[in-house]
């Protein structure tokens, strides 16, 4: 297995730059997941990594060894599209062991090889089965399968769950998880799905317009975001930005919007008098009658153990996520609390996080 | 707008028991959701109501009327498709007056106006009327097609996954309106749908369906706290509920004929251990931002639970196990109702 790192990777089709010059060390045995919107140049910077592409500028070290210009086939890394693509006039043996016969490897050897990463899989039982014959999850284990059996130094897998249902696509999540503890391969993961890198990576990187906005682990980023994209992009409502008009000093506890006082984490910068946003997320609010920003319910969704309840405030819609057992009737007038210790500020017009005692800033981690 | 009523409905596609004795009822200014995976007769189902499908046997009621018989064109039915399905060389203004300028409806163009200008705002489209409706995002296409069931007045709205084929952020803001939309007309909607999602936010009452067959119908709190046999259960719910075999949890009091103990991940609650005699294994920690879902091993069985994502657990570590609110369900996986002492 094997550490991979990345240095001023940069990609450039014409006129338009794919990539903005990426760093970032993968540690030997890690799930590093790449996340962000379509076109944020996720795909391409994998693509590189695998060797499909190449970098207009920087390098690729697999193991501290400079890979940047071998081809693909010479990488030891094993490239997971689309998990689904199995050859359907074989069984499944035989497409797990495919790779290895078109290496060359002799029949023996090839069988067992096939039966460890069955045994691996937990698919022995389906070995002489028919794909076609098989269930989506079985097929996706399979797939998996022919990636893992030539014990390739990487796996990168590119949306491999796409296709597949919210609810299905969440319990693939957790056994691929699962998988990554059994074999401890280094595993490079693309997606635009929040919830599939949170789920499943030890670090998310957070892609948008060809740069990485935030490295960290998915609680770190979820707590601490680097930028509004980052808070927007990560959890479900996403984080409600509450637009308003201020200065800050370092040590100050409190924020005026809009002529009331709320209290914030301790601030460590100074800004000058310019537009601000007070990041709150859905779980860090409370009805509370006394509160300083109000509003009226614009609706509220049962979700079982907890209810979204969306409340419409004179600086925009803001959504709650509060105790399913609270009654809440719609147009009912409402006073919204937040959790001081847990919001977040920052700059509108760069859109950067203000570093206070919750935010560390953009080294932080 | 008017109530819906299905008495007995049976439909056979040659072998295929499509559907199978389903009695359904959608009050009048009811927004009712078939909920169920895909093959479950839900489209089915809608189909019989226009009329593009003849029943084998039973009854469809529109208003108290028997429309068992009746062509399509004269139930007085709007339905809405996943698919967006809009005239491409209209204009979105044309595409929501297309309806109303159906020969067989002669509604006045001053009228038409009236009412495609109501819908546009209602739907937050005002602005893009003159558009061709081919130059609209996903969301915008999908508010039209709604909008162009919205602007007749018909009996009932019949909806087969209209949000479907949208990106999640859309979805969820598009339930919202839906739902907001359905209060202020005060429309009578049935809607069909895989995602649970949609079902609990937007339903006054829920249908659970598979194989053809209604399980339950109740309010989405009904259908979760209530839930009549497992599948139900498991139906609602992320994650969903966690089933132990009954032979697993000694010493617990349990109707008699318990074979599977139901919990769900919020009332799965762990702690120290403390002299309790469910013992479990963490199994992993998986952290999704403003809750930790936490894997156990529990005896061979594998359950989810949901912590506050800043409480220190580790993999590995040993948890007492409590049982907070257990549904029971028999052999043939009915719920055993519980009799208060």
């Amino acid at each position: 297995m094997a550490e991979i790192r990345v240095e001023n990777l940069r990609k450039s089709f014409d006129q338009f730059t794919a990539v903005h010059g990426s760093n970032f060390t993968i540690p030997d045995g890690s799930f590093f997941a790449m996340l962000g919107p379509s076109g944020c140049g996720k795909t391409t910077t994998l693509r590189m990594i695998a060797g499909l592409e190449l970098p207009t500028d920087g390098r690729v070290l697999l193991d501290g060894e400079d890979v940047t210009f071998r081809r693909a086939a010479a990488r030891d890394i094993a490239f997971v599209f689309q998990l689904f693509a199995l050859y359907p006039h074989m069984n499944v043996a035989g497409n797990i062991g495919f790779p290895l016969k078109c290496a060359g490897m002799g029949r023996a050897d090839i069988r067992a090889r096939v039966a460890e990463t069955a045994r691996l899989l937990r698919i022995e039982h389906l070995l002489s089965s028919k794909t076609s014959k098989l269930s989506g999850g079985d097929r996706q284990r399979v797939a998996l399968g022919r990636a893992m059996v030539r014990r390739p130094k990487a796996f990168l897998m590119d949306e491999p769950l796409g296709a597949l249902d919210a609810e299905f696509r969440h319990l693939m999540c957790s056994e691929l998880r699962d998988l990554h503890d059994r074999i401890h391969a280094t595993t490079i993961y693309v997606t635009h799905d929040q919830l599939e890198a949170m789920s499943m990576a030890d670090t998310i990187a957070v892609m948008n317009g060809g740069r990485v906005e935030q490295i960290g682990a998915p609680q770190e980023i979820y707590d601490r975001p680097a930028s509004l994209f980052v808070a927007d992009f990560i959890g479900s409502p996403p984080m409600n930005f509450l637009k308003f008009e201020g200065g800050l000093k370092p040590g100050e506890r409190a924020i005026d919007f809009h002529d009331a006082s709320i209290a914030v984490p301790e601030i460590r910068e100074a800004r000058a008098t310019g537009p601000l946003v007070l990041g709150v997320r859905p779980e860090h609010i409370r009805f509370s009658d006394a509160a300083p920003v109000k509003g009226r319910v614009f609706g509220a969704e049962y979700l079982g153990t907890t209810q979204i309840v969306t409340v419409d405030t004179p600086y925009g819609r803001v959504a709650a996520r509060l105790p399913s057992s609270l009654h809440v009737g719609i147009g009912e007038a409402v006073g919204l609390n937040f959790r001081p210790e847990r919001l977040a500020l920052f700059d509108a017009t760069s859109g950067a996080a203000i570093r206070t005692a919750n935010f560390g800033g953009a080294g932080h981690g | 707008m008017a109530d819906v009523g299905l008495h007995n409905i049976s439909k056979r596609f040659g072998a295929v028991e499509a559907v199978r004795d389903l009695s359904l009822s959608v009050n009048d200014g009811e927004f009712v959701v078939l909920l169920g995976p895909s093959g479950a007769g839900k489209t089915t189902t809608l189909r019989l109501i226009t009329g593009l499908e003849q029943p084998d046997a039973g009854t469809v009621l529109i208003d108290g009327r028997d429309v068992t018989r009746d062509p399509p064109g004269s139930r007085d039915i709007a339905f809405v498709f996943q698919q967006y399905s809009l005239y491409p060389h209209l204009s979105v203004y044309d595409n929501l007056a297309f309806p109303l300028r159906s020969p067989a409806r002669r509604v006045p163009e001053p009228q038409i106006r009236k009412r495609v200008e109501q819908t546009a705002e209602l739907l937050h489209i005002a602005s893009k009327l003159k558009n061709s409706a081919t130059r609209l995002s996903g969301g915008e296409m999908q508010r039209v097609a709604i909008g162009r069931a919205l602007v007749r007045d018909p009996a009932i709205y019949l909806m087969d996954e209209p949000l479907s084929s949208l990106d999640a952020k859309l979805r969820a803001e598009l339930r919202l309106e839906l739902k907001r939309i359905q209060i202020e007309l005060g429309a009578t909607i049935l809607y069909v749908t895989h995602d649970q999602v949609e079902a609990m936010t937007m339903a006054s009452r829920i249908g659970v369906i598979r194989d053809g067959q209604l399980l339950q119908l109740g309010s989405p709190r009904e259908i979760y706290e209530n839930p009549a046999d497992s599948y139900v259960a498991s139906r609602l719910g992320t994650p969903p509920i966690n089933f132990l075999p009954a032979r697993l949890v000694p010493d617990a009091a349990m109707p008699a004929g318990t074979e599977t103990i139901g919990i769900r991940t919020e009332h799965l609650e762990i702690g120290k251990r403390n002299g309790g005699s469910l013992i479990g294994r963490i199994h992993r920690v998986e952290h999704l931002g403003e809750q930790n879902h936490v894997h156990l091993a529990y005896k061979g069985e594998m359950l989810v639970t949901l912590a506050d994502p800043h409480q220190m657990l580790d993999a590995g570590e040993e948890v007492e196990l409590h049982l907070n609110h257990p549904l029971y369900f028999d052999a043939a996986g009915r719920r055993i109702p519980v009799t208060m002492q």
